[in-house]
Formats: structure tokens, sequence, C-alpha cells
């Protein structure tokens, strides 16, 4: 079934590539490339995804018993909002776009780097300033605000450390908004003769997408955060009822990004998948055209829904309406994503490897998460399971389900190409499958736990909800070993794998087409575009039996 | 909730069956395609999975049909789903003329109730079965959420502006609420019991009890306590308007404009009183933000309206006239 056991043992790493072009701590630390700078954010959102789950875990651990097993009220708050920001603003929103989109975008295009390559180093120092201050508010009294930071629990209110915390996410935005003009500029003005922007491969489609919303958003969410920030500490009454201010004003603020933010987490992972089902089914992607317009109307209409968290705040019942309506028009380009996904597997080849199992449980975890947001947006019901843990089970099946599987796919599909070797296939697809039995182990009875009534952010809660709090906590466990393991043999494999060469898989993108590791400069030479993106047919390179084609001498496996 | 895996809460109020239908109409229509999509994928796993390492797959690139059906399908089935819960949700959030009034204030980490004769409660709601309930919510710190899984229905409690949240019970019993909007350290035991009764054992529970003084007396003493009534003289010959008959009434403002006085209204004019100028008169009113509290505020409300009755001065009533719009 896997294509890399055709490789022979004869393939070899180049004998210079981005790894090893310069040795030394100075020359990651001030690098410019923007492979290596894809590692330092690889290293730094592994980091705080650790952190992030830590906490998780703690949460899980405490709710075993009604009473709580664990914390005191005011560590359980800690936990869960320290989980929040943690996970939200330090892994998901950069995950994808700075760690694979960064590695990716220039080699997918033909470019020797992105637009501006200090810009991209920048990017990533400004993410580590801000870490730092969200650390130091982690560290001493902790946030426990949640990650809303609603005010004026947020801003007059809170006994913990919410003013570092806060500088730390408004500096980590520059990172993003520097992220996403980069992406921009680049994919506007950079890509390869014959790459025009219908042949782009979705992951640039959907990343530039994301770069919209990044650009366009993140600003707004900073503001939000400064007025704050000032009325927590110089008293400035913005948010402040008592002092003439409405906190549902930052409300509107805060949801006008932090809607779109879940566009930032889930578009990129949208890419994933797209580039991951033509690749193990060897077939175009049905409606290339379609997907691509999908991607930015999610963008512009995502940008039109964020009252949908506030249906319940005493707005007008005509906004609601609005804005419900609104959300349900959002719903749309996914369900057309998510059918034009299932369409390219008629009529493919398609095989098991580790990616493509990850390229199936996102489709069946994001259309939960997905159809849920339904529920949520309808006004009738959203009265009902507003604020309960159906929320919670809903946007942790988006974003863990959705981001995070999209995430894990495309690091088991590029790690050949980040490191140049294969991790052990085995292991990899029983640590996928273990993953999506503990997700779903985990979440799914909270969707029960939210139409039974139980609301968010509990420390402790009434006996009846007990066995599906025993039955998600025993899913985190499971859960937790399946990132465990993709963690540890990958590390292994980037040292000890087998070597992988060029093109394992085989795909059809231009990333392939360069050895494994890439050199420092991407290509030899500027590479000319022929062919469409998943174009299996017109690549005799490939070396694939195409019927009617003579089969080519093949540039993988055994050159 | 007896079985062991309980899937529905109990349904207890006029919402708990619209919204539990509503539900399961959603339900079923995304099951409908969850199943679709889950039977489609495993089956063309299964039918086209790879048989030759080098095969690939065939050259079908899409088809807009395909593409238009599962565009406008979908759309129609999630209007629909969109218009069927902005029915039940603008019925929640209408409510009818007959209801009977409690007030309810959140603060951390607490809930104090008090029913239209003065009958105080904490944490606790006793409500008569098979009546229009509306409760007016207030809080004096951060803001709350009253939320009630029996009756499928929830409120944000923000401070700095009232909400209203209503319904009627339909099943005598006793049924948990909960805040269930973060609120800070003690978030999760911020709840309690909603008992719904009989109406004559309600009536019995109401009088039982001397219980506190009416809100409406204890705002008449805050009125002179505080000194209102040194120039809201109720003959409308004193520096500010006669609040007689004002509760509910039209106001037309210095600008021109003309507003309802109601308890968002009285609330303001207490707290920022040069936000709206009755006409005719100076901004002389000091602000009594940080000297009263929300409780107090209610009181005062209560005994405005208490006042509705009373006779309205022909001149300093403040009220704007019946017939014409602008002055």
């Amino acid at each position: 079934m896997s294509t890399t056991t055709s490789n022979g043992p004869a393939l070899r790493l180049p004998e210079k590539h981005y790894l090893n072009a310069t040795y030394g701590i100075r020359s990651w630390l001030l690098t410019t490339d923007h492979k290596r700078i894809a590692l330092l954010y690889l290293a730094s959102v592994t980091f705080f995804f650790f952190i992030g789950g830590f906490f998780a875990m703690m949460i899980r651990l405490h709710l075993l018993t009604p009473s709580g097993y664990l914390l005191s009220a005011d560590a359980y708050n800690r936990m869960f909002t320290m989980h929040g920001v943690a996970m939200i603003f330090f892994f998901l929103i950069p995950s994808i776009p700075a760690v694979l989109g960064n590695f990716l975008i220039p080699l997918m295009i033909g470019a020797k780097d992105l637009a501006f390559p200090k810009i991209n180093l920048l990017s990533w120092y400004i993410y580590i300033v801000g870490g730092a201050f969200t650390l130091y508010s982690m560290v001493t009294g902790g946030l426990d605000t949640g990650w809303t930071f609603y005010t004026p629990l947020s801003t007059v209110y809170s006994n913990s450390a919410v003013a570092p915390a806060v500088v730390g996410i408004f500096i980590t935005g520059f990172s993003s908004i520097l992220t996403g003009l980069n992406f921009l500029v680049t994919v506007h003005t950079m890509r390869a003769p014959g790459m025009t922007w219908f042949r782009l491969p979705l992951f640039v489609w959907a990343h530039y997408a994301t770069s919209v919303v990044m650009i366009l958003g993140t600003p707004v969410v900073a503001i939000t955060l400064a007025l704050a920030g000032m009325e927590r500490l110089f008293g400035l009454g913005f948010f402040n009822p008592a002092m003439g201010g409405d906190p549902i004003l930052f409300q509107h603020l805060f949801w006008f990004y932090s809607h779109p933010a879940v566009y930032i987490m889930i578009l990129p992972a949208m890419g994933v998948i797209s580039e991951l089902i033509p690749t193990f089914a060897r077939k175009k992607l049905f409606g290339y055209h379609f997907v691509a317009a999908a991607s930015l109307a999610i963008a512009v209409i995502g940008f039109l829904v964020w009252t949908h968290h506030m249906f319940l705040t005493g707005q007008s019942t005509y906004a609601a309406l609005a804005f419900s309506f609104l959300t349900f028009l959002v719903a749309i380009p996914s369900a057309v994503k998510t059918f034009n996904w299932t369409a390219t597997l008629f009529g493919g080849s398609i095989s098991f490897d580790t990616p493509m199992l990850y390229a199936f449980g996102f489709l069946g975890l994001f259309l939960i998460g997905g159809l849920t947001g339904l529920f949520l947006g309808c006004l009738g019901i959203d009265m009902h399971v507003h604020d309960t843990y159906f929320v919670v089970a809903h946007f942790h099946y988006i974003m863990v389900g959705g981001a995070v599987m999209g995430y894990l796919g495309g690091l088991h599909f590029w790690w050949p190409k980040i490191t140049g070797r294969m991790y052990p296939e085995w292991l990899a697809r029983i640590a996928a499958l273990i993953l999506f039995v503990g997700f779903n182990l985990t979440f799914f009875p909270q969707f029960v736990l939210g139409y039974l009534g139980m609301p968010r952010r509990y420390h402790v809660y009434p006996p009846e909800f007990q066995v599906y709090n025993v039955m998600s906590t025993a899913g985190a466990s499971i859960l937790a070993v399946g990132y465990l393991l993709p963690m540890i043999y990958l590390t292994w494999a980037a040292f000890y794998g087998k070597v992988a060469g060029e093109n394992p898989w085989p795909a059809t993108g231009l990333e392939w087409k360069t050895p494994s590791p890439p050199p420092t400069e991407n290509f030899e030479e500027t590479p000319v575009v022929t062919w469409d993106a998943y174009d299996f047919h017109n690549r005799p390179d490939l070396g694939l039996d195409v019927p009617g084609h003579p089969a080519a001498v093949p540039t993988h496996g055994d050159d | 909730m007896q079985s062991p895996l309980p899937f529905f809460p109990e349904q207890a109020s006029n919402f708990a069956g619209k919204v539990d239908v509503l539900f399961l109409f959603v339900l079923l229509t995304c099951l409908f395609f969850a199943v679709l999509v889950t039977v489609l994928t495993i089956y063309a796993a299964f039918k086209y999975r790879r048989n030759k390492p080098g095969e690939v797959g065939s050259e079908v690139e899409g088809n807009t049909l395909l593409e238009i059906g599962w565009t406008t399908i979908p759309l129609v089935l999630a209007l629909g789903m969109f218009a069927w819960g902005a029915v039940v949700y603008v019925n929640y959030r209408t409510a009818p003329k007959d209801t009977l009034d409690i007030y309810v204030v959140g603060k951390q980490w607490m809930w104090k109730l008090q029913q239209p004769n003065g009958k105080r409660e904490i944490n606790e709601l006793h409500i008569p079965v098979n009546r229009n309930i509306k409760l007016i919510l207030g809080s004096e710190d951060v803001i709350h959420n009253f939320y009630v899984p029996a009756f499928r229905v929830k409120m944000d409690v923000v401070p700095g502006r009232y909400n209203t949240m209503w319904f009627r019970a339909t099943k005598v019993g006793k049924y948990h609420f909960f805040c269930s909007q973060y609120c800070g350290t003690n978030h999760a035991v911020m709840g309690g019991w909603v008992t719904v009764q009989e109406p004559a054992d309600y009536a019995a529970w109401l009088s039982d009890e001397t219980g506190d003084v009416n809100p409406a007396s204890a705002g008449e003493r805050l009125f002179s306590q505080l000194a209102c009534n040194t120039c809201h003289l109720a003959n409308g010959t004193g520096r500010a308007p006669s609040l007689n008959g004002v509760y509910g009434a039209k106001v037309l403002l210095a600008d021109g404009t003309i507003v309802t006085a109601d308890d968002a209204y009285i609330r303001e004019s207490i707290l920022q009183p040069k936000a709206k100028i009755v006409a005719g008169y100076q901004p002389v009113m000091p602000t009594f933000q940080g000297l009263v509290s929300e409780e107090q505020i209610l009181n005062l409300t209560a005994y405005i309206k208490s006042l509705q009755s009373q006779p309205v001065p022909a001149k300093g009533a403040g009220i704007a006239p019946a017939t014409t719009g602008k002055k």
C-alpha cells in the first residue's frame, strides 16, 4: 500500500542542504531562511502546546468528581484561562501558517524565500517577546479571566496578572500581522514562471485567505486589548459601567477579531487537507475553483458573524436575526469544501498512508464540528446551549479535531521534506488511530453535557453530570498518549529515520521537485511550471503508470 | 434524570418543548448529512483503494451541476433552520403583557431575588405554575447569566443595564438554575433552585413570613433620605419635574426628542442625570453613581412606578403632550 516501501537502499541525503549549510546557534537565531524560521516556530509552538496540554490535563483530572478532585476554585479558573490563552494565541493561530506555511509557501510557488526574509525573522522575535510576557503572567499570579477577557471582570474585578498577559497578546498580534503581510506579498509577486493563480496549490489559496483575515482582524484585537489594559492600569472607563463605559462594547470589539480568528485556525488546516486528499487519492481535487473561492468566501463572510457569540447579552432582537442569518451563510462554503473533498475520493487510487489517515480523521471530526455550529447559530437552540459544554465540545471539534488534525497530518506529510527522513509508518498509523478515538471519547460526551445544561468554566458541578465527565477525562488520557507518540517518533525520525528521497509519496507540488531537505536557496534553478495542481496524468517525471502514457524513468526511488 | 445516561433535561416550561423539537429537527438534518458523507467516504476509500503501487486516479476535475446542487440544497435547509430558530427566539425576547415581574440582582457570587410584594430570597426563586413570569435582571458588579436548563432559557445579567427574560413554568417541581457567564472565583457555585408551585401554594408561601418591606415603600423612604423630594415636588413647582404618572409615559427632552420613561431611563436618570434633560429644566441634579446600590435603584424605581396612579400636575410634569410629537 505504501509507496515508501519501493524506496531502494541507495537513497542518500543531499550533501548540502538548509540544515547543514551553516552551524552554530547564531546561524539559527540570525537566520533569514524561511525554512529555518519555520523550525524556530515549530519548536516554540510545540513548547506552548505542551504548556497548554498540561493545563488541559489538570482540568480534566480535576473534573473527575463533582466536588473537584485536585484544585481550588481560583487554581481551576487559572488552569482553563491559561489553557485557552496558550492554545489559541500561542499555538493554534501560529501553528499551521507560521510553521508549515512559512516552510512551504516559497517552495510551493517556486521562490527562493518569502518577500521579506528579515521581517519574517522579526515576526518570530515578536512572537517570542509576546510569549515571554504571557509566560511571565502565568508564573506571577496566573490569569483567571477566561481567554475572552470579558469586562468588567478582567479590567476591574480580577486579582490575577491580567496586564502582562494582555501586553503579551497585544505584542504577539504583530507577529501574525507581519506573517500575513509577508505571505500576501510573496504570493502576489514571487510566483515562478508558469505558476498562474489557478495553478497554485490550494494550501497557498487557503493561506492567502488566512493572511487577509490576519491583516484586517488582528489590529482590532490589539486595540481592544490595549483599551482593556488602559482601563485596568490607569482606570480609564472604556468598558466599566461604573465609569460610564459599556461592557458589551468590549465583546463587540473582541469578537470582531476573535470570530475571524477561528478561520485563521481552520482555513490553513483546510488547505492542508486539500493537499493530502488529492495526493493520496492520486487525482485532481474535485472542483478546484469552488474550493479556492470557498476559502475567500469564508474569509469575507467570517467578518460579518461576530455577534453570534452575543445572542443572549440583551442585544437587539433585529441584530440577533441578522447575525444568525449570516452565520448560516458562512456554513455553506465549508459544506461545499467537504462535499468536494469527498467527491475527490471517487475514482481515485487511495492509499492509507499516515497523512491520509489524518485527512480522514479531519473529515469526520470537522463534519461534526461544523454541523454542531449550526445548532449554535440557530437562535432558538442557542438560548439553551449558549455558554454550556455544548459550545466547548463544538469548538474543540473545530480547533482540535479540525485544526490540530490538519496540522499533524501536514507535519507527517511534509516531515520527509523538512528533515529528509521518514518516520516509522506503522507506529504513526497507530498514533493517528489513538488520537481519533481519544478525541471523540473526550469531547463527544461534552455535547450531551451541554444539552443537559452543564455551564462552562465550572470547577464543581451537580452530581448528575458526573458520568459524562468521567468519560471525557478517560478520553483525555488516551488523547495525551496520542499527542506524545508523534512528538517522540517524529523527533527520533528527524535524526535516525530512513532517508526519504526527493518525492517519496509521490506528490505533484513544486516542493517535491527539489531535494529533501531542500538547499538554502530552495531550487538550483528557477522552476518553470507547465502543469495544473494535483495533475498526476501529465507528470511523467513522477514515474506512475498513467494509462496511455509510456512509463517514464522515475526520478524518485531508484536514481 | 432517572436514566444513568440521560440525553435531555426535564421539560418544565413553555419553551422547553419548542427548543427540543427544533433541536431534533436540526439534529436529524445534520445526521442525514453526516451519515451521507461518512458512508460515501468509507465506501470510496474501499472501492477505490490502491491496488498497484504505480496506479493513478481518473481524470475527473469537477462538475458544475453538482457544485450548484450541494450549494443550494444545504442553503435552503440552513435558511429553514434559521427561520425556525428565529421564531422561537423572537417569542422568547418578546414578553407578554400580563407577567408577574420579579427583580433579580446578581453579584459575585450570589443571586438576590425579590417578589412583587417585596419578599426577598437568596439563591432561591419561588414561582407559580402556568403563569407568565418576567425576570428583570441587574448586576452589582460583573456580567452574570441566569440560566434554567429545565426551562431552556438564559439571559446575561449585565452591569449598567437591565435585561429581561420571560417564561411560563409548566410543571410543579424544583429545578436547578445556574450562572452560566463566567464571573470569577466562585462562578460554579453561583446557582440555586427554582421552585415551581401550584398557585395556592405559591400564595401561601408568599404571605407566610412577614418578609421584608414592600420595595415601593422602601423606595419612598430612600426618596426622602436622599432628598430627592426637595426638588421633585409632586405638584410640579419644584426645580425638577414631578414624577407623578411619569413611569411608562413619554418624556419630552431638552433636545426635542421623546423617550419612554422605562426602568432603564429611570436608572440612567439617577446615575447619569445629565444624559437626558427634561425640556424646560436645568441640569442641576447631582449623580448618584456609587451612592446607591442596584437594589436601592430597584426600590426607587418601584416607588416611582407606584406614583403612576397619582394625579399628574398640569405644569411641571415633564410628560410630553399627548397630541403633538414635537414642540
